[in-house]
């Protein structure tokens, strides 16, 4: 096993741990804070990809910026009350039927990677300045959908001030 | 094999003395700090122990070793023990991608100022996580105010280094330093160093944005309960921090390790050539660095604490959009090749 096999798997298993410990804490502030360890390792395996902007901004965006901002929303909670009441699925329904499509996913893409296919040419292709070549795909190939998911940020930013503003009035 | 295990051994060597240097710059801070704060007050500061006081910060190191170690009841254990480690280590991370010397630099990677930007994101956690897990509402306070403060200043501070860039198509920092032969950055690019200064204030905490410890309201904030070392460990994270955002502006704006435009190329024409090539780089980056650190101090004893609501006020409604303006700017430069 090299070097190589021996991070993957650290990685790999890390993420796993801190991931189901981040959804099995009674602690909402623990689950949280389990969240960035996970992250990390994730962006662990972005450079093992080669894919090191990527990584880190796996570290910037989710880790430093929105587990920040995951607890001051839980802080502002009252956690005594929130733990004493249990926890109502209204929606398991719906979630069941995303967990079916992802673990469908999930395995789809694992048995595909036993076998040599279009993945291990994936990440042959990718040149080393790899900041470039992200820049470049969004701005050629994928402006379309760049624009659309920018587009719907704004109006998402649009509809947070239109509430807190209603709020004020009252 | 026996590459790689001497590139692990190299690269721990570097390790090793770039934190030495920077601990080191943590005691002579803190000497630099008290010695020119008395100053601006028209006392002396530190005088008696040591020659000018030099081994103050040594002594008061030694105290704090000997005082005890208290764990507030209720708190919780783990984060509370954990978080002044949070709140150290990503400070001292970002030394490992900036320059000191063209060839003194622990890791050129090809993301540096991305990196810069992640890992000293982090930073915040050890605040957040000392304010709630210290079971104290002045800490809690100190923590909320703390998160909500990063989030907004690291919006101006990511999106102020945007024109720096453009000038320079790379976002390694030793690329960045050697754009910079002709014309500091600070030049073209004197909004966003601005942008940038002010958003590193708040994002290390110092006067006049240092609302998460706020003495007079929160009497010492997020680390209110904190004793002993671990207490240390704050101030020091805090002293790193100032050393790693004074490094980063130096490299980013002031042309990291060249000398000086007119002034350097003469004194250097006086020295040895060997220690030119050696030493000099070096030295240009530290008193480049030092001045930033003096700076730092004198900001705190001219401008007094901005209330909560004008620390939002100015990063949201100042700092964004003039960080967006000057990428506006910066571009339309760019594109039409004036500079």
């Amino acid at each position: 096993m090299g070097l190589h096999e021996i991070m993957f798997y650290y990685f790999a298993v890390v993420a796993v741990v801190t991931a189901l410990l981040a959804i099995s804490r009674p602690n909402p502030v623990h689950s949280v804070l389990f969240l960035v360890p996970c992250f990390f390792h994730v962006a662990g395996l972005f450079v093992l990809l080669g894919a090191e902007f990527l990584a880190a901004i796996q570290i910037l965006v989710p880790a430093g910026a929105l587990m920040v901002l995951y607890l001051f929303v839980v802080f502002l909670f009252n956690l005594s009350e929130v733990r004493s009441r249990t926890i109502t699925h209204r929606q398991a329904s719906l979630a069941g039927i995303v967990a079916v499509v992802l673990v469908f996913m999930l395995v789809v893409l694992s048995v595909r990677g036993l076998f040599p296919g279009p993945f291990a040419e994936l990440v042959q292709v990718l040149p080393p300045d790899n900041t470039m070549a992200v820049g470049g795909s969004l701005y050629t190939t994928f402006l379309f959908p760049f624009e659309l998911a920018s587009l719907i940020l704004l109006v998402v930013m649009f509809g947070a001030i239109v509430l807190a503003k209603r709020e004020e009035r009252e | 094999m026996e590459n790689l295990g001497l590139f692990i051994l190299i690269t721990l060597i570097k390790i090793v003395g770039i934190i030495t240097v920077a601990l080191g710059g943590v005691t002579v801070m803190n000497w630099v700090e008290r010695k020119v704060s008395g100053h601006i007050q028209q006392r002396h500061g530190p005088l008696y122990v040591g020659p000018l006081g030099l081994l103050q910060p040594l002594a008061d190191g030694l105290k704090l070793f000997f005082k005890e170690d208290i764990l507030p009841t209720n708190a919780d254990k783990m984060l509370f023990f954990l978080s002044p480690l949070m709140a150290f280590v990503p400070a001292l991370l970002t030394f490992a991608v900036i320059p000191v010397g063209p060839h003194l630099v622990i890791s050129d990677i090809n993301i540096g100022l991305v990196y810069i930007l992640s890992v000293s994101s982090l930073g915040v956690f050890g605040i957040v996580m000392a304010g709630w897990s210290s079971n104290n509402k002045y800490a809690l306070l100190g923590g909320l105010r703390s998160s909500a403060q990063m989030i907004s200043y690291e919006i101006s501070l990511g999106l102020s280094v945007i024109g720096v860039l453009m000038y320079s198509g790379s976002l390694s920092m030793k690329t960045i330093v050697l754009a910079q032969k002709d014309l500091w950055f600070v030049v073209p690019q004197f909004l966003g160093f601005f942008l940038f200064l002010v958003s590193a204030f708040a994002e290390t905490n110092r006067l006049p944005f240092d609302l998460p410890e706020a003495e007079s309201e929160l009497v010492a904030g997020y680390f209110v309960e904190y004793s002993s070392l671990r207490w240390a460990m704050f101030m020091m994270a805090e002293y790193v921090a100032m050393i790693s955002a004074s490094c980063v502006m130096t490299t980013l704006f002031f042309g990291g390790w060249l000398p000086l435009p007119i002034v350097g190329p003469f004194i250097e024409g006086f020295l040895p050539p060997a220690f030119v090539t050696y030493a000099m780089p070096a030295i240009w980056f530290l008193a480049k660095v030092a001045v930033f650190m003096f700076f730092f101090v004198w900001v705190r004893w001219t401008f007094p604490r901005l209330r909560y609501d004008q620390l939002m006020t100015l990063g949201w409604k100042v700092l964004l959009p003039l960080a967006i303006f000057n990428v506006f700017v910066s571009g339309i430069l760019r594109m039409t090749h004036i500079t």
